[in-house]
């Protein structure tokens, strides 16, 4: 077959033919992945939640806090008996070197920050993006897990904080740990909601 | 004789006409996402799948396109198959889309992709295109994988995700944009002396 002509008749309907077919491929390909796409991220996030919370039984409903730009989502924790174990609040910030940082923060029911999972962010490799684990590890002053920010100064040690700052990185470092203490804000705001959502009344340091 | 031709065009993107070493072609995925084997290999075997299929459907379609429109119609085809790359790797294989991010949609202006598309699969018959594709596919993957694995041996002291020696005594350089560019440079260099060879 000789190639077709390049008529003005010939080019539209190729064109459209072709742009046609692509567009029924990929509605197809959405549908049939829309469910894996949406399983996934929830998935992700359930074991996030699981990850820096002790041990719990069932989960409250999720709390949507609008802090400004900052959506704050924060997920209750109770055990069999319905006590309030912790709660862990997913938060973001727009500060880290490249793009959103989104974090999700366990914190006991007495506030001490119980471990922490890094849900999204585009920092450096090798660098920035050491902070999944750098804050976790216990060396110098670089662990915050099992700190209370309400006691603790959580800035990076060059802003007079108590916090080692990832080699290199400060400007991810302290987004990271402005996503923390803002983390903490929405716990102790949403305390007394979470206290009365528990049977028992809870101390809050 | 025709069997011998074919082989030839598949092995032509691994050493003769590699995209990477010999074309120099695509070089911001080349830079970009090689900071580990893994991800230079997932990206090498992302774009495989759609130079393949680009290949494929293009020398399918070759004789009724008409020649003025060829160029929309090829990017046409080819961002359909990135798409489906794109949303299968989401569904699938969300470690992976994370860590590729961005560089999974950019496939689209790979100019390799559009390349083969335009002196190869343009002229061709479908096997042969798609023998290219496969090739040229799979010499970019090994290219990644390669650069990749050299800079994550020298950067951080694990290939593949395993330790070799302590990260401490990783060059942070091999992780970050120069290193890439050094690496590359010293790949290339290599490469031409062994094709000479």
């Amino acid at each position: 077959m000789a190639q077709l002509e390049s008529s003005f008749k010939n080019m539209v309907l190729v064109l459209s033919g072709i742009a046609l077919f692509a567009a029924g491929t990929l509605a197809s390909m959405y549908e049939f992945t829309k469910a894996p796409i949406a399983a996934s991220k929830v998935a992700k996030q359930q074991n996030a939640i699981k990850e820096v919370l002790p041990a719990f039984d069932h989960l409250g409903e999720p709390v949507k806090i609008a802090d400004g730009n900052e959506n704050m989502v924060v997920h209750k924790a109770f055990d069999a008996k319905n006590e309030f174990v912790g709660a862990a609040v997913e938060t973001s910030s727009n500060n880290g070197f490249a793009g959103k940082i989104v974090i999700m923060v366990g914190f006991d029911k007495e506030g001490n920050i119980f471990n922490y999972s890094v849900l999204e962010q585009k920092e450096t490799p090798g660098l920035g993006t050491k902070m999944v684990d750098w804050f976790k590890t216990n060396k110098g002053n670089q662990s915050i897990i099992g700190k209370n920010p309400a006691i603790a100064n959580l800035t990076v040690s060059k802003d007079g904080g108590e916090v080692d700052a990832i080699t290199a990185s400060t400007i991810s470092s302290r987004a990271f740990l402005f996503s923390v203490r803002n983390a903490y804000h929405a716990f102790v705001s949403n305390k007394d909601e979470v206290v009365a959502s528990a049977n028992d009344t809870i101390q809050i340091n | 004789m025709s069997k011998n031709s074919n082989l030839k065009v598949f092995l032509n993107g691994f050493i003769n006409e590699n995209p990477t070493f010999v074309l120099i072609l695509g070089m911001c995925p080349t830079l970009a996402t090689t900071s580990s084997a893994i991800n230079g290999l997932s990206m090498g075997l992302a774009t495989t799948f759609v130079l393949l299929g680009s290949n494929l459907v293009i020398s399918l379609l070759k004789n009724i396109i008409p020649d003025n429109v060829r160029i929309p119609a090829y990017v046409v085809v080819i961002a359909t198959f990135v798409s489906v790359v794109e949303m299968s790797m989401q569904a699938y294989l969300p470690a992976l889309y994370d860590s590729l991010g961005i560089f999974i949609p950019l496939i689209v202006v790979n100019c390799i992709v559009l390349g083969r598309a335009e002196a190869f699969a343009a002229k061709n018959t479908v096997l042969k295109s798609s023998l290219d594709g496969l090739g040229m596919g799979l010499g970019f993957s090994m290219a990644l994988t390669m650069l990749g694995t050299i800079r994550e041996i020298l950067g951080t002291g694990k290939a593949f995700g395993l330790t070799l020696f302590p990260d401490k005594y990783g060059m942070l350089i091999f992780v970050l944009a120069p290193g890439a560019f050094i690496a590359l440079g010293y790949l290339i260099a290599v490469m031409s002396k062994l094709k000479k060879a």
